[in-house]
């Protein structure tokens, strides 16, 4: 499985768009932190950056890269390899290049501009840690997409769906949910409904931990109450690593049974 | 020796009455103590208090007196009780530094307590370690300038206020700096008075706090990093000029809370930073001009029973929100204001917008109809219905729009 990783993980870090994404965190980043020269204030637009792009990216390169290295993995296939190991050490390869070129891209400027001597350090970290798991969820998502579907545009088609429902569409079910059962509390629905989709969670994690949360009022003081504490962040970060184990082991269990 | 000699050459020259002496205090002299120079004064004397500590409370200034200080000599009350109660008229404190008033919560323990006078003035004192600082009380004609009020209070309910003005009337509060306090200066059934130039900030609760106070003035003040900001309720005819409200961040947190405020006007003031600009409840004919609204999470909310306000020449500068409303527009107009958010044209360059600028954001009616989906805040689909909603008006009402928006910030010369 290493060298499978190592391989796919390398081949990746070759190819164009690896740099260009890492030169768009890059640039990102140095245009952010020239405009405003405040760190803090650049974690903000950062954070719509990170929880919108992050996951479309995930998505696209690992459908992308899926079926764009199939041939390849169809001899690899025929090679006493375990079928685990193929499909997972391609799938760590691409995750974690794509994060290595988020939190580098980022780390940079953000080094440059002295994010040791600022307090906005822990909050720059949720942010890449935010932006790591996104990664890691999408790829898995978009791996087994592809892994479920030959037909490359319908494969391509069913992950941006994917990425729009989870992006946008959730959102405005959410919203429509809320608006229809106002005269009911919603407090509780309305945590438990944010928690489940991945992007909520890691917009309301980093929301909470800026000075823009004192907007969310009681609802926010509510939010505040569950995910300012410790078990608020482990039971986040939990549901957050159950995101990606579950797409995982569905790759697994698809690749084990998917006859070539 | 020169000065006091001024000093009392121009209280005589004042008073017109030629009898008038001054009474020395110090540790050397024949009088040691304040209390035992006002029980030898007469009226119209001058108490001079030479710099030293005097560790003396419940003082009672019963006569009219003038008691200046000489280079600040402390006044320290042990925590005993109140330490000045002025009870006559043309009463002059200038010059003491007074510490440690005790706490009382029946009695409201203030550092200077004036009870039924008139013409009294307190000026250049500083106050620390205390309850309530300058409580004025049924009192009126009365000046309360150059004081500095610096408290160490962390609780409202166990907390002072720095000035309090209570049933008195014609009193003006200029140039205080109030710190650390419950309420920087709270006014209650006080009529006529004007607060002008003092910096209340870092207050537990509100750095300017009144009620049932009519006619009054507050100008060029600058209240900061307050609890709760400034909260003004049950008042007719109030002047707010030229203040500034900063800073006043938290989830119950407001620049201004206005609430049953009736024919008023408040121009040329900056709210910058506030969680909520100005919070407007049942608050009728008030026109706001000239104001400058900054950085806001909602510059301007106003919760119903507003009536003929006029909103009209103020700058809407990058707030989350510009505006909330959850009632109908009644007779409120929005006019010639400047929106940093205003994305229209003016193709006959007369600096007036040729389309009307909506304030409100569709996420904003809704977050005011369900609280809870304020959740949603910078959520990617907001921004498409508020984009949506901008383009076509669907939800917002259609009559709530500035007609004559500015293409550019409005410059206004607050001096």
């Amino acid at each position: 499985m290493f060298k499978i990783l190592k391989y796919s993980f390398f081949d990746l870090i070759r190819s164009r768009w690896s740099y260009v994404y890492f030169a768009f965190f890059l640039l990102l980043g140095y245009v952010l932190l020239f405009l405003n020269n405040d760190v803090s204030k650049a974690v903000i637009t950062l954070m719509n950056v990170i929880i919108i792009l992050v996951p479309l990216m995930g998505t696209m390169f690992g459908v992308m890269y899926f079926y764009n290295s199939k041939e390849f993995t169809e001899l690899l296939l025929a090679q006493p390899l375990n079928r685990t190991s193929i499909f997972i050490g391609q799938y760590l390869g691409v995750a974690i290049s794509l994060s290595l070129s988020l939190i580098i891209g980022l780390g940079i400027p953000f080094l440059a501009y002295g994010i040791f001597k600022s307090e906005a350090i822990l909050d720059f970290l949720l942010l890449l840690v935010t932006g790591g798991f996104l990664t890691f969820i999408f790829t898995a998502i978009s791996f087994y997409i592809g892994l479920s579907n030959e037909n490359r545009i319908k494969g391509f088609g069913y992950a941006i769906l994917f990425w729009l429902f989870m992006a946008v569409i959730y959102d405005g079910l959410f919203l429509i949910s809320l608006i229809l059962f106002e005269e009911y509390p919603l407090d509780t629905f309305s945590l438990i409904a944010s928690m489940v989709n991945p992007i909520d969670l890691s917009r309301i994690l980093i929301l909470l931990k800026l000075d823009i949360s004192a907007l969310l009022g009681y609802t926010g003081a509510v939010f505040q109450k569950f995910f300012g504490t410790h078990w608020g962040l482990i039971v986040s970060l939990g549901l957050l690593t159950l995101w990606v184990i579950i797409p995982v082991f569905l790759i697994r269990k698809k690749a084990l049974k998917k006859d070539f | 020796m020169k000065t006091l000699f001024l000093y009392s050459i121009l209280f005589i020259l004042s008073t017109g009455i030629s009898v008038a002496k001054t009474i020395e205090t110090c540790a050397t002299c024949k009088v040691k103590t304040i209390k035992g120079a006002i029980e030898i004064a007469s009226e119209s004397d001058t108490i001079f208090i030479r710099k030293g500590i005097y560790k003396e409370f419940n003082i009672d200034v019963s006569k009219p007196l003038v008691v200046i200080g000489e280079h600040y000599p402390v006044i320290d009350g042990e925590l005993k009780g109140e330490i000045f109660r002025i009870t006559a008229d043309n009463v002059t404190l200038d010059g003491l530094f007074i510490i440690n008033v005790g706490t009382s919560y029946t009695e409201d323990f203030s550092a200077v307590r004036v009870v039924k006078s008139k013409n009294f003035v307190i000026k250049n004192l500083v106050l620390e370690n205390l309850f309530f600082g300058i409580y004025i009380e049924k009192s009126s004609f009365g000046k309360v300038f150059h004081n500095k009020i610096i408290g160490d209070a962390k609780e409202e309910f166990n907390s002072g206020n720095g000035i309090q003005l209570w049933y008195s009337h014609h009193v003006e509060v200029d140039k205080n700096i109030i710190t650390h306090v419950r309420d920087g200066i709270y006014l209650e059934f006080a009529d006529h008075c004007s607060i002008t130039n003092n910096i209340s900030t870092d207050n537990v609760r509100y750095g300017l706090h009144f009620m049932f106070s009519n006619d009054a003035t507050y100008e060029k003040n600058n209240f900061q990093n307050n609890g709760a900001g400034v909260a003004v309720m049950f008042s007719k005819r109030i002047e707010m000029y030229h203040n500034i409200f900063h800073g006043n961040w938290g989830t119950a947190s407001y620049g201004l809370l206005l609430k049953e405020i009736n024919d008023s006007k408040i121009k040329g003031n900056i709210f910058k930073e506030n969680t909520t600009g100005i919070n407007i409840e049942g608050s009728n004919r008030v026109t706001y001009t000239f104001n400058t609204f900054e950085k806001n999470g909602w510059a301007i909310k106003s919760r119903g029973a507003c009536y003929t306000n006029i909103f009209s020449d103020n700058n809407f500068l990058y707030n989350t929100f510009d505006l909330s409303y959850n009632s109908k527009l009644n007779d409120n107009v929005f006019k010639n204001n400047y929106w940093s958010d205003y994305s229209g044209y003016d193709l006959n360059k007369d600096g007036i917008g040729d389309v009307p600028h909506k304030p409100v954001k569709l996420f904003s009616y809704v977050a005011n109809r369900t609280p809870e989906a304020i959740i949603l805040l910078r959520s990617l689909f907001i921004d498409i219905i508020d984009f949506s909603e901008k383009v076509s008006p669907v939800f917002t009402p259609n009559n709530l729009e500035d007609t004559s928006p500015k293409m550019n910030r409005i410059a206004y010369d607050r001096n």
